[in-house]
C-alpha cells in the first residue's frame, strides 16, 4: 500500500528543508520526496496548507503503568500521544514497582507492542526502587532496550550515587536524565518562591534549589566526562549554567516544557491545582530566559513532562494535590501559539526542538524526513484555532493549566510507520 | 442606611485582596451599627431568623469560632459548629464531599477555617452557600483584617496616611496578609519587621516597607500590630530560641517609645506574653487588644448580615 502526502509544506530540520512538495510512503518507509509525484495507484492525502514534519518525540512522559493505572496506562497514554502529534514517547520509571530491572523494561516494551499505538521507549531507574541508595541493573536494562537512565520524580541528593550512576551509565552510551531540585531547599514548597508566593502564603520552591542541583549535576558530568540531560529546566540560573557548561564542552543537554515556556506563577493565584507542578511555574524573568535558552540551543528540546493524575487526586486543596498534569495533547498548540505565532521561533526551529533534538539525545532513529527513513510523520495545521477541552482528552489526566484556552495550531494527523494512528484529531486505530 | 449602590448579598468573603474599597467601607460602616447592639442588655435581634450558618473548622480556634457563633446568634440565625476532628474528615472524607454534605442540609453560609491556602476559594468554586473565609492557611483571614482596620479607624478616625507597623512572623501569618491588602487599599503605609527567616522573599513588591530592625518599623508608627510567634517555628530552625526572639524582636516599653506617643498596640491573639509582647505593653493604656475582640464580633455580625440580606434594616427580619 502506498500513501502520497500531496502538496504539504515539508519541514525537515536535519536538511534545513522547508518547501511545498509531495511525499510518498511505501511499506512504512519514506520512498520518495519531490514535486508533483504521480498519484496513480496510490492513496492520496491532500496536505495543502498543512505542514509535514518528522514525527514528534516526547522524551519525558509518565505513562504510569505499572501501578498507577488510575492516572494513565500505556493504552491511554499512547492514544494521547497520537492525538497530540507524537509518534515516539519515552516513559519515566517512577512507577510501582519502579522500572529498575530488565524484566520490567521488556514488560513495558511488550505491552506497548500489544496495546500502544505509537513508539514507546523506556527510561530505566538509576537506583534500585528509585530509593537513591544502590545502582539499579543499568547495563541489563539498556541491553533490554532502555534508552536512558533516570530517577526522575525524585531528586538525587546523594552526590556519590549520581557520580557512579553517570560513570556506569555512560559505559553503555546512554545519558543520565536528572530531575534537578535540591531537596533541602524545596522542602515543603508547593510553588515558585517570589512575590506571588509571598502574598499567597504558600511555601516556595526557590529557583536557587534548581540552580544548585544543576550546578552539581554539571560538575559531576564534567568531572566524569559523562553525558547528562537536565529535565524540565525552569530557572534562569540553570539556563546560564548549562550555557556556560556547553561552551566548556561538557556533554550536557537539556529540555524545557511547554508550560514553563508560556506560563508564570501568576496563574497559581487561582489556587487551581492544575497549575501545580515540579519544578514550579516561575516568574516572567525566568520565562524570558527559557525562551532565550531554547532559541540559542542552550536548551535542546521541548518535552512535555506529561504527568497525568486521577481526577480526585488533583481535586483537592492546593498544597495536598500531587504535582504535574497532562501535557501531550496541548503541547504543540501551546508551543505554536506561544512561540511560532508570536514570531519568536520559525516552524523549522520548533520541529527541530520537538522532533530532531530529542531523537538525537536519546539516540533514536527519528526526527528526520528523507528517503529511506521510517515514515513516522506528524501533519500539522499551524493556523487551526481550537479550544482546550480536557473532557475530550485521550489521557486519563483531565487537569491542564491550559483548560479553555484558545490555541492556534494543532496536529491533524499522525502516522507511525506509514499508518495513520490519528486523523482530524481522532485516534483511528 | 437608606440607599446603597453596592451590595454584598450572596457574595463570598474570601480575602481582602479581592475586596473593593466600597465593600470594605460598607462592612466597616455596618459594623459600627452592630457594635451598638452588642452593648445592649438584650442583644438578640430577629434579622437573620430562619437562616442557618455552619462554622466548618478544620483547625483549632477559640475566638474566631466563638465570635462567628455569637455573631450569628445575636442576629437570630441558627449556628452549628463542625470541627474536623469530630467529623467524617477523620474517616478520610474529601473536602469536596464534606462541603456537599453541609450544602445538602440547606445551609445559607459556611464559615470555614482550613490549614490549606486557597481552601476557601476551592469551597467557593464548588459549593453554593456563601463562603466566609475564617482563615485559609497562611493566606488570608479577611474578617481579622477588617476588625483590625475597624479598631484603627475607631481610635484614629481614619486609615489613610497612617503608619502601621506589623511585627513578627509575617511568613506564616494570614492576619498579616489580610492586613496588608486592606491597609494598602485604604491608603495606610505598612511597615513590616521580624526575623528575615520569617519574612517572605519579595513581599516588598506588593507595596510594603520591609525592615531588618524592629526599631526602624516602630519609628513614628501610629499603630503597632504584634503577631503571635509560634514556638514550633523554632524547632524548624527559623529562629534560635524564644529568649533571643524576645530580646531582639519582642515589643516592650522601651521599643514602643520609638512609636508615636498615642500609638495603638494591637495583637490578633492568642498572645505569648513575655515572648513577642511584654505584659506591661499588652495591658498598657495604649493597648486595644481587648477592644479588638469586641470589634471582631461586630465585624462578623456585619459580614453575616450583609451577605445574607444585602443590608436591609438591622432591626427587622430579612
Amino acid at each position: 500500500m502506498k500513501l502520497l502526502l500531496k502538496d504539504g509544506r515539508i519541514v525537515d530540520p536535519t536538511q534545513k528543508f522547508d518547501k511545498v512538495a509531495d511525499l510518498l510512503i511505501e511499506d512504512g518507509l519514506i520512498s520518495e520526496i519531490g514535486e508533483t509525484l504521480s498519484t496513480a495507484g496510490v492513496e492520496v492525502f491532500d496536505a495543502k496548507g498543512l505542514v509535514i514534519a518528522p514525527g514528534f518525540v516526547d522524551m519525558h512522559v509518565h505513562l504510569r503503568e505499572p501501578g498507577f493505572e488510575a492516572k494513565e496506562d500505556i493504552a491511554s497514554g499512547t492514544r494521547a500521544a497520537a492525538a497530540g502529534g507524537f509518534t515516539t514517547i519515552a516513559c519515566m520509571p517512577n512507577t510501582n514497582p519502579a522500572v529498575d530491572s530488565a524484566i520490567l523494561v521488556s514488560g513495558i516494551l511488550q505491552r506497548a507492542q500489544a496495546e500502544g499505538i505509537v513508539n514507546v521507549k523506556v527510561i530505566g531507574a538509576l537506583s534500585k526502587g528509585q530509593q537513591g541508595k544502590e545502582l539499579a541493573e543499568i547495563g541489563d536494562m539498556i541491553a533490554s532496550g532502555a534508552v536512558a537512565i533516570s530517577d526522575d520524580g525524585s531528586a538525587l541528593d546523594n552526590n556519590r550515587l549520581l557520580k557512579t550512576g553517570l560513570e556506569y551509565t555512560n559505559m553503555f552510551g546512554c545519558p543520565v536524565i536528572s530531575h534537578a531540585e535540591d531537596e533541602s531547599l524545596v522542602d515543603e514548597g508547593v510553588m515558585h518562591e517570589g512575590a506571588v508566593s509571598a502574598m499567597l502564603g504558600m511555601k516556595g520552591r526557590p529557583s536557587i534549589a534548581e540552580d544548585i542541583a544543576v550546578a552539581r549535576d554539571i560538575m559531576l558530568a564534567e568531572y566524569t566526562g559523562s553525558s547528562l540531560h537536565i529535565a524540565h529546566v525552569s530557572s534562569k540560573g540553570a539556563v546560564e549554567l548549562i550555557r556556560q557548561a556547553k561552551k566548556r564542552g561538557v556533554k550536557v543537554t537539556a529540555e524545557v516544557t511547554p508550560h514553563h515556556l508560556t506560563l508564570t506563577d501568576e496563574v497559581v493565584k487561582t489556587f487551581n491545582t492544575a497549575t501545580k507542578v515540579n519544578p514550579p511555574l516561575r516568574s516572567a524573568d525566568h520565562v524570558a530566559a527559557l525562551l532565550e535558552g531554547l532559541k540559542d540551543k542552550t536548551l535542546d528540546a521541548i518535552a512535555t513532562d506529561h504527568a497525568p493524575h486521577a481526577f480526585e487526586e488533583k481535586d483537592r486543596e492546593f498544597k495536598q494535590a500531587p504535582p504535574g498534569f497532562a501535557g501531550l495533547e496541548t503541547a504543540l498548540g501551546v508551543v505554536l501559539t506561544g512561540l511560532y505565532h508570536t514570531e519568536r521561533f520559525t516552524l523549522i526551529e520548533i520541529v527541530e526542538r520537538m522532533s530532531t533534538a530529542p531523537a538525537r539525545i536519546l539516540g533514536l532513529e527519528a526526527g528526520i524526513l528523507k528517503v529511506g527513513a521510517l515514515a513516522d510523520i506528524t501533519i500539522i495545521d499551524p493556523n487551526l484555532e481550537w479550544v482546550v477541552d480536557s473532557s475530550t482528552f485521550y489521557t486519563k489526566g483531565k487537569h491542564t493549566p491550559f483548560e479553555k484556552k484558545i490555541l492556534k495550531g494543532k496536529a491533524v494527523a499522525t502516522l507511525v510507520r506509514g499508518k495513520f494512528v490519528m486523523r482530524k484529531g481522532k485516534v483511528c486505530i | 442606611m437608606t440607599k446603597r449602590q453596592i451590595s454584598l448579598r450572596g457574595k463570598d468573603i474570601l480575602g481582602l485582596e479581592t475586596m473593593t474599597i466600597p465593600e470594605i467601607e460598607l462592612i466597616l460602616g455596618t459594623a459600627c451599627e452592630m457594635k451598638g447592639i452588642i452593648g445592649r442588655d438584650i442583644k438578640k435581634v430577629p434579622t437573620l431568623r430562619g437562616k442557618s450558618i455552619v462554622n466548618l473548622f478544620f483547625e483549632a480556634s477559640t475566638r474566631t469560632r466563638t465570635s462567628f457563633e455569637l455573631a450569628g446568634k445575636y442576629l437570630g440565625a441558627d449556628v452549628v459548629n463542625i470541627t474536623a476532628s469530630a467529623s467524617s474528615v477523620t474517616k478520610g472524607e474529601s473536602l469536596r464531599d464534606t462541603l456537599y454534605t453541609v450544602e445538602a442540609m440547606g445551609v445559607d453560609v459556611i464559615v470555614m477555617r482550613h490549614e490549606a491556602e486557597g481552601a476557601a476559594q476551592y469551597a467557593a468554586n464548588i459549593a453554593s452557600p456563601v463562603i466566609i473565609n475564617a482563615g485559609d492557611g497562611a493566606h488570608e483571614h479577611p474578617t481579622q483584617g477588617l476588625l483590625d482596620m475597624f479598631t484603627i479607624k475607631e481610635n484614629k478616625g481614619k486609615l489613610a496616611g497612617l503608619k502601621v507597623a506589623i511585627i513578627g512572623d509575617i511568613f506564616h501569618s494570614r492576619v498579616a496578609r489580610s492586613n496588608i491588602w486592606g491597609l494598602l487599599k485604604m491608603g495606610a503605609e505598612v511597615h513590616l519587621a521580624g526575623p528575615k527567616t520569617l519574612m517572605p522573599r519579595d513581599i516588598e513588591q506588593v507595596g510594603v516597607y520591609v525592615h531588618d530592625r524592629v526599631e526602624e518599623a516602630l519609628e513614628g508608627a501610629d499603630v503597632v500590630n504584634v503577631l503571635r510567634i509560634q514556638r514550633e517555628r523554632q524547632h524548624k530552625g527559623l529562629f534560635p530560641s524564644a529568649r533571643e526572639y524576645a530580646r531582639i524582636f519582642g515589643i516592650n516599653q522601651e521599643r514602643l517609645d520609638l512609636a508615636k506617643t498615642d500609638a495603638l498596640i494591637m495583637h490578633p491573639g492568642p498572645m505569648n506574653r513575655g515572648l513577642e509582647i511584654s505584659p506591661d505593653v499588652a495591658y498598657g493604656d495604649r493597648s486595644v487588644i481587648q477592644e479588638q475582640v469586641k470589634n471582631g464580633l461586630a465585624v462578623r455580625m456585619a459580614a453575616l448580615f450583609l451577605v445574607l440580606t444585602g443590608g436591609k434594616n438591622i432591626e427587622t427580619t430579612a
